[in-house]
């Protein structure tokens, strides 16, 4: 498990085993949508805003 | 061995729990293609994989990288063409008109003096949509003359895509409305949406429940599923005083609240599905 901070509110994130590289996490302070974008070491990033065209 | 291009934008929670599906099996490999980090060349086979699984989130990616692969031989599900029918809205609604499937009124029109006789002829409270879009962005209910002059200015500063104005008759929905998920042709299992607003998406606070599949939802599933080329799809139905009514199609669904609603392994069933249509790709080329 490893434990990054918040680029926005500078919370402390936890990610949990299983974690990959890509996936949408949440920061639970401040509820802003973070990037996993790496695991070794571990890294995270404002994911990139929602585009016009996604969706379902 | 079955080679499975996994197609995304983002892993989602349903990417997790697809892949995971995927790479529990053991006939299966995975090669995961992130949409927006590659380049093609299309003159080159794309990846070296049997079937591709398009799950961008993306419509846009989804579509141009599923017909580069498609390009090559390589099937894709769901298809590019199941995509343009239901990724936007005019096509999905052409469909259901032209194969007598009932679906709300809809008036198109291309400049803004045309968008309020559109609405002045669907009549108050109508809906106006972006053709192409989802988790209920950029939607409109028109109450008066008064809005509808205000939000077709707004649309006109949005650039060229909003000068399509879709104009849908506004459905008196019961506080609910009905996803119901389809594989092939056949419905699996469906929730209500509910909401105290009228965008009922569960990205928009929609709670769901589970919806028992009677008869008539059955039916008008199979047929709307089959218009617009069948695959894995999310089918959204209002319910109205004439019976149901399909308001729009979903190519890449979204289930996360459906699975413990409903109590159907929907990415297990998807999962089946892919590999079945990849079995019977082989036994046709063959």
């Amino acid at each position: 498990m490893s434990t990054l901070t918040c680029p926005e509110c500078a919370a402390e994130i936890m990610l949990e085993s299983g974690t990959e590289v890509g996936e949408i996490i949440v920061c639970s302070d401040c509820g802003v949508d973070l990037e996993v974008t790496a695991l070794d070491p571990a890294a995270i990033q404002l994911a990139p805003m929602e585009q016009e065209d996604w969706g379902e | 061995m079955i080679r499975v291009g996994f197609l995304y934008t983002r892993l989602r929670v349903e990417e997790k729990y697809l892949l995971e599906e995927l790479e529990g099996r053991p006939e299966v490999k995975v090669t995961r293609i992130p949409d927006g980090e590659l380049c093609f060349d299309i003159a080159q086979k794309p990846a070296e994989v049997d079937v591709l699984f398009e799950r961008s989130i993306s419509y846009s990616r989804g579509l141009y990288i599923s017909r580069i692969f498609e390009a090559h031989s390589i099937p894709v599900i769901n298809s590019s063409l199941v995509a343009e029918r239901c990724g936007d809205k005019y096509v999905t609604s052409q469909l259901m008109v032209q194969n007598g499937i009932p679906t709300p009124r809809v008036v198109m029109a291309f400049d803004e003096e045309s968008a309020l006789a559109a609405i002045e002829t669907v009549g108050y409270p109508c809906v106006l949509k972006p053709v192409v879009g989802s988790w209920g962005r950029l939607l409109a209910k028109v109450d008066n003359r008064y809005t509808a002059e205000s939000f077709i200015e707004h649309k006109a500063s949005l650039g060229i895509n909003h000068q399509i104005f879709y104009v849908q008759e506004y459905i008196n929905k019961p506080g609910r409305d009905i996803r119901a998920f389809v594989i092939g042709d056949e419905p699996i299992c469906a929730i209500y949406r509910s909401s105290e607003s009228w965008i009922t998406n569960t990205a928009r606070g929609g709670v769901a429940t589970n919806c028992p599949i009677n008869d008539e939802i059955a039916d008008l599933c199979r047929r709307a599923a089959r218009a617009v080329g069948g695959g894995l799809l999310a089918l959204d139905l209002f319910e109205t005083e004439n019976g149901f009514t399909i308001n729009e199609i979903n190519h890449t669904m979204e289930f996360r609240n459906s699975i413990t609603t409903t109590g159907v392994n929907i990415p297990q069933k998807m999962v089946d599905y892919v590999i079945e249509k990849e079995n019977l790709f082989i036994e046709k080329m063959s």
